[in-house]
């Protein structure tokens, strides 16, 4: 078979020599290096811009005359919406083996554990612990996973959205990783109670602080409020307080392997995202025209989220007396919190 | 004895598909503290929860996408290593530089209306099925990217997908497919992110793009686009099975009944409108392939969109109390077949040729034959001019978007799907907000000026979206030369004069046309003509249109 619709008997690249034959490369954006990312030729300019390419702007408009995606969905201002690559650099195909890797690895800690008759070795506190604070966590994470998949609708442009995105998609995925692991080990552990978790997430003071500045979160209409609230500050001062501070400090001290390792894929998700986070966030912040007016509202969302953050954490406190090892302190674990929580802001001329 | 295995010796007690799923669905709860904020509203009222039909967690869906991947990207691979491109027909590679500018906006567009929908109905049964819609679309939207670059890099003339996103906002075919993308996400919740997407576009036209489309690649010596889009449509069930539940779900309230009609009627028409004349157009004139036992486009239709969607999807809809429109199927169907829509939207596409950022070439004798047997009356309408077209290819003729001599009448533009009034007897105008303006068709009509309103039959629809924007393409170049258009376009390639799009698929720089061959014309806007009529000229001039144009014979 030959190319009979080709004057040269070809299809291919090189067949023939003539203008442009060889223009290999996207050339309708200015990559951030010399020569573009496959991030960046998948993602660049998918979603249009009235102020770029699309002459005849949003050809819908909601009743109030708004467009598909505006510049005010956010209160934050930017000379350049386009700039911000992500640097996770993550597109289906490397957002698909990493979740695959994640799902696999848990899938083996549990059937391992549970094979290894791990559950049984728990100290029983932990297992309760488990049952009812991990159980609680879960919806924090779900909670945070459902903001997120609602901010992924707002940005101004494909890179901030797909970040976000991602983001949604890894918090979702801890969210029924924590829910599975949960109602596996609990078959092989007489008395468990699955339905504990969503009862203290709902009911028990410890978790109120929680749930409140989740809901805060959830209920925010600024889609980059959402983002920055979650990567910036509720993240560092209560997921990672919880998720590192607590459950992968304590699981080993009280004979469990399989909860941190469980979790642990949850740290490697947030240093992804915090890295995504901080380079849009930086951005915003040293602006030219917008950076001081970006960096006070980005203050007012610390202060707003920092407190009910702050107050989420003193409320979870009691669960650091629960289990009968205890590795280290609420208060040394709240420390490291803290200083991460200061390098943070640091990284975008914030402060508490 | 029964044989030991592995599997005998390792199982273990896992938690069963329903209770993983009924677990996940329980992660949800109702807040207190901060309510969660309608950011896009809808008209519509939900309260019972829809259920989830998939059954499926993120713990297998995951490694199942990533299995998925692997095929396709090994596939790609192999044909590199096979050397596809060789054997592989510009003809039909040309047509998919529109087409993937278009798709991975509205896949993309389809991952945000997640958000959209997700805060529409009671309950979290669906977020699964959300959360991998959403993820599915990311993967969509990419993976075409991907093959685009893909094709970029490897076949022969690669302008036009080198500016591919710059072009999908310009063009002035592209604006249909923008249409069809910001559909998905503007307005409404329940109408854009549900009906329209999902109830309509995915459940009935997914077929035609992502099956149909493909097979027709594979003809044509293309076995990538298949082994992509066929794994794009893998995902589909699960977006049609959220989309059926949604609606489902939103048919327990009487009051919702009205809406259900109205945007089946809407996007039912629309997606025909839309995804017909692109995809008819792809498949009927990017082929080389004429083996006469195959089926036709308009026969693909009637297995997909009449027998599949229709008869399965739609009607059974009436026994829950909704008025489906019978009559717009049967006219989308008679449109296809016995007035040419899919050729005359071909044509159209041909005689703008200038300003696409691909290259169409002529339809030979052989393709006559083929036209000829599967929608007989072909011939003696479109014979003629694509002769035309041949003849007019070479540069330093006149350019046929402008040459009297050929008898071809460039259309008015819909203003509700943004597809040319091709159908001219089908034409009527409308006035919106004291400005004329027209329709392909009387429902087209009644969707600009009925459906996107603040009202419907009585009943007020404040969510619902409004047509905006500077919809007709023609008016933005409005009494500016050809060449000039085209330079502001971009559609030029880099040696700054030859244009990147060709009547022909000839491969060479003396058969190319430049920007000098084609200045000298003024375009004009067809709608701000028509607004610049007295009222008897305008008159005569829609019965002029209605009749239609006479091709000059070609010898």
């Amino acid at each position: 078979m030959v190319a009979t619709s080709s004057s040269v008997g070809s299809g291919a690249a090189g067949a023939a020599i003539f203008a442009d034959s060889e223009s290999r490369r996207y050339r309708y954006f200015e990559p951030r290096a010399k020569r573009a990312t496959h991030y960046e030729d998948v993602t660049v300019d998918v979603q249009p811009d009235p102020e770029r390419y699309l002459i005849q702007d949003w050809i819908i408009s909601f009743p109030d005359g708004r467009g598909a995606y505006q510049k005010d969905s956010t209160k934050a201002q930017s000379s350049n919406w386009h700039a911000f690559r992500a640097p996770d650099q993550e597109w289906e195909r490397t957002h698909y083996q990493r979740q695959s890797r994640i799902e696999v690895m848990v899938q083996a800690v549990i059937a391992n554990g549970r094979k290894s008759g791990a559950q049984h070795a728990f100290d029983a506190a932990w297992g309760k612990t488990l049952q009812k604070h991990l159980g609680a966590w879960k919806h924090a994470e779900f909670g945070l996973g459902c903001a997120l998949m609602q901010a992924q609708r707002g940005g101004y442009t494909q890179m901030i959205n797909n970040a976000t995105l991602t983001n949604s998609s890894y918090k979702l995925r801890l969210s029924q990783d924590i829910t599975l692991y949960l109602a596996e080990i609990g078959m092989d552990i007489p008395g468990w109670d699955d339905e504990a978790g969503k009862t203290a997430w709902l009911e028990d003071p410890m978790w109120q602080g929680t749930r409140e500045a989740v809901e805060t979160i959830m209920g925010c209409t600024d889609y980059l409020e959402q983002y920055f609230a979650i990567n910036l500050v509720f993240e560092p001062l209560v997921g990672e307080l919880f998720r590192s501070g607590f459950l992968m400090q304590f699981g080993a001290a009280n004979n469990d392997f399989m909860t941190p390792s469980v979790i642990a894929a949850a740290e490697g998700d947030y240093e992804r995202n915090l890295a995504n986070a901080i380079d849009l966030i930086w951005l915003l912040a040293n602006d030219e025209k917008f950076g001081a007016q970006n960096r006070t509202l980005f203050q007012s969302w610390v202060k707003k989220h920092g407190a009910l953050a702050d107050k989420a954490a003193r409320q979870l406190q009691p669960i650091w007396s629960k289990p009968h090892s205890k590795p280290i302190s609420f208060e040394e674990a709240r420390a490291v919190s803290e200083e991460r929580f200061a390098k943070i802001l640091g990284e975008v001329s914030l402060s508490r | 004895m029964s044989t030991l295995t592995l599997n005998k010796i390792t199982a273990q007690k896992g938690i069963s598909v329903a209770d993983a799923t009924r677990k996940c669905a329980d992660l949800g709860w109702n807040p207190s503290y901060v309510q969660e904020a309608m950011t896009y509203p809808s008209d519509y009222k939900i309260t019972k929860a829809p259920r989830d039909p998939m059954k499926q967690v993120l713990r297998s869906y995951f490694s199942m996408q990533e299995e998925k991947d692997n095929r396709v990207y090994g596939a790609l691979d192999a044909a590199l290593r096979g050397d596809m491109f060789r054997n592989v027909e510009p003809r039909w590679v040309e047509w998919m530089k529109l087409f993937l500018a278009i798709i991975p906006f509205p896949e993309i567009s389809a991952a945000r209306s997640m958000a959209m929908v997700s805060r529409l109905a009671p309950g979290e049964d669906l977020r699964t099925g959300f959360t991998m819609q959403m993820v599915d679309e990311f993967r969509h939207s990419t993976i075409q990217m991907n093959l685009k670059k893909w094709y970029m890099e490897n076949y022969i003339d690669p302008a036009g997908f080198d500016i591919t996103e710059e072009a999908f906002g310009k063009c002035y075919a592209t604006t249909i497919g923008r249409q069809f993308g910001e559909g998905f996400i503007t307005g409404d919740a329940m109408t854009s992110a549900c009906m329209y997407l999902t109830v309509v576009a995915e459940t009935a036209f997914t077929n035609t793009l992502f099956v149909a489309m493909p097979s027709e690649a594979a003809r044509n010596g293309d076995y990538a686009l298949p082994t992509v889009f066929l794994s794009v449509q893998s995902d589909e069930s699960r977006h049609i099975g959220n989309g059926h539940s949604l609606m489902m779900a939103a048919l327990k309230e009487p009051e919702n009944h009205l809406l259900i009609e109205r945007d089946m009627k809407y996007a039912f028409w629309q997606n025909h409108a839309i995804v017909d004349a692109a995809i008819g157009t792809f498949i009927e004139y990017g082929t080389t392939d004429r083996d006469k036992t195959k089926e036709s486009y308009a026969e693909m239709w009637h297995r997909w969109v009449y027998e599949d969607y229709y008869r399965t999807y739609m009607l059974p809809m009436e026994k829950y109390g909704i008025k489906i429109h019978h009559d717009d199927v049967t006219l989308a169907w008679e449109r296809i077949t016995k007035k040419n829509y899919v050729h005359k939207i071909g044509q159209f596409f041909a005689v703008g040729w200038p300003v696409n950022f691909w290259r169409i070439e002529a339809q030979t004798e052989k393709d006559f034959e083929w036209f000829e047997h599967k929608y007989p009356g072909w011939y003696a309408e479109f014979g003629d001019f694509w002769k035309w077209y041949a003849k007019l290819s070479k540069p330093g003729q006149k350019v046929i978007t402008f040459n009297e001599e050929v008898g071809y009448v460039y259309p008015h533009r819909c203003w509700s799907s943004l597809v040319p009034c091709v159908i001219r007897e089908d034409m009527v105008v409308g006035e919106l907000n004291g400005q004329l303006h027209t329709f392909a068709h009387e429902i087209d009509r009644w969707t600009a000026m009925e459906a996107f309103s603040d009202e419907f039959q009585g009943r007020p629809t404040p969510a619902m979206g409004r047509f905006s924007g500077k919809r007709e393409w023609e008016t933005l170049y409005d009494g500016v030369d050809l060449a000039d258009a085209i330079v502001d376009l971009n559609f030029v390639r880099s040696d700054g004069k030859t244009l990147i799009p060709q009547p022909h698929l000839r491969f060479d720089d003396k058969d190319m046309w430049t920007l000098d061959h084609v200045r000298g014309h003024t375009l004009g806007s067809p709608l701000n003509a028509l607004r610049g009529m007295d009222e008897a000229t305008r008159k005569a001039h829609l019965a002029d249109y209605a009749k239609g144009f006479t091709i000059s014979p070609c010898n």
